[in-house]
């Protein structure tokens, strides 16, 4: 075996990347539908589904609260990985400064809507 | 050559280290028959035209995996690519890519020769048995585990097609990875732990993108692309699990 290996952290990042992408596949698109398809046209949703109080509501409960979270931090996480490996693919090694930004945006997002979210209450 | 005689224009890429500065193409007209295949191109131009050109070959019927070349930027075995395939359309031959070019279409495989020993490719039992205890009994399912990763000929096109081991050439890459799979998918084997080491190291798996192209190149279907990402999870689960219970090797 080789000597001098450095154990690599990217399982912490595949990980995100991981469950992100699985989050992503399964309820991505039905709230793409929900959010920007049948809220606006009306549709199929009974009127006021997504109302200011409902969705307070929604965001107070601890369980609303994690799905949340969970959409917006795990979608983010997955996004700046596959940005940042895009970036290699396409031949821009920006090494620090692009992990910085790609990876730190997601960072400083999953704080700030852990923040408004703890914000608003249970 | 009589004057019916058909011919295809091979481009071949030439690089002598004594006297070129860098590598440069050159055509050769070759007679072309419809059975021909591209490495028997090669060998027409080197008995008839250029006697110095040099390129690897053995077999002839995609066993040895000797052949490996650039096809018209497409890396394939030129034993078993068809000239009737291109024709009359010419054809560019080139050493492998993301290699170190020796002379003309012979590559440098010393770095793929380290990264086949660093994965210790052979079986290290997990009891030794004496002659007395007899053979080492493995069910059909047992091989059905790591038959399919064991077929690969070391033909190095899936390096040339991997485009992460083109960024980065310390990556072990799909090859390596695929025959280290192939042993720790062996029941007869007990060293899963110590390859860990490599395959969750910075030279490791996580390299890997999920491009696929290395399992599309494969002459012999070995998918070393699913080699690679099977143990992205490995790693994944021993990096998250190892304070959880603790094994040796891997540090």
């Amino acid at each position: 075996m080789k000597s001098g290996l450095k154990r690599s952290n990217a399982p912490i990042f595949w990980a995100l990347f991981g469950g992100g992408g699985m989050l992503s596949a399964l309820v991505g698109p039905m709230l793409v539908f929900i959010t920007g398809i049948a809220i606006p046209f009306g549709l199929l949703l009974p009127e006021g589904a997504m109302s200011y109080p409902k969705m307070l509501a929604f965001a107070q409960n601890w369980l609303g609260k994690a799905f949340v979270f969970a959409v917006i931090a795990l979608f983010l996480w997955h996004a700046a990985h596959r940005i940042f490996h895009t970036l290699h693919d396409v031949g821009i090694h920006a090494g620090v400064a692009a992990r910085l930004i790609c990876y730190g945006s997601a960072f400083v997002a999953t704080l700030v809507s852990a923040y408004v979210l703890l914000g608003l209450g249970f | 050559m009589s004057e019916s005689q058909k011919t295809i224009e091979i481009e071949v890429l030439r690089y002598n280290p004594e006297t070129d500065q860098a590598p440069h193409l050159q055509v050769f007209q070759v007679p072309f028959a419809d059975d021909m295949s591209v490495l028997q191109g090669a060998q027409y131009i080197k008995d008839h035209l250029d006697g110095s050109l040099s390129f690897r070959w053995s077999c002839r019927m995609a066993i040895c995996g000797s052949c490996g070349m650039m096809v018209n930027g497409e890396p394939h075995l030129s034993c078993q690519t068809f000239l009737r395939d291109y024709y009359p359309a010419r054809v560019r031959i080139e050493a492998l890519s993301h290699f170190p070019i020796e002379r003309d279409l012979v590559i440098n495989m010393e770095g793929f020769i380290d990264k086949l020993e660093s994965i210790q490719p052979y079986i290290i039992p997990k009891e030794k048995r004496s002659l007395a205890q007899g053979e080492y009994l493995q069910t059909p399912e047992q091989l059905n585990a790591y038959e399919q990763f064991s077929s690969c000929i070391n033909c190095m096109l899936c390096y040339a097609a991997c485009p992460q081991f083109g960024l980065n050439a310390d990556f072990v890459g799909p090859a390596a990875m695929a025959l280290l799979h192939r042993y720790n998918m062996d029941s007869r084997d007990g060293a899963a732990e110590e390859r860990m080491e490599l395959v969750a190291a910075e030279e490791g798996v996580f390299n890997c993108t999920a491009v696929g192209y290395c399992s599309e190149v494969c002459p012999k279907q070995v998918d070393p692309a699913n080699a690679v990402n099977i143990n992205k999870t490995n790693a994944a689960k021993d990096y998250f699990l190892r304070f959880l219970s603790p094994k040796g090797g891997s540090k």
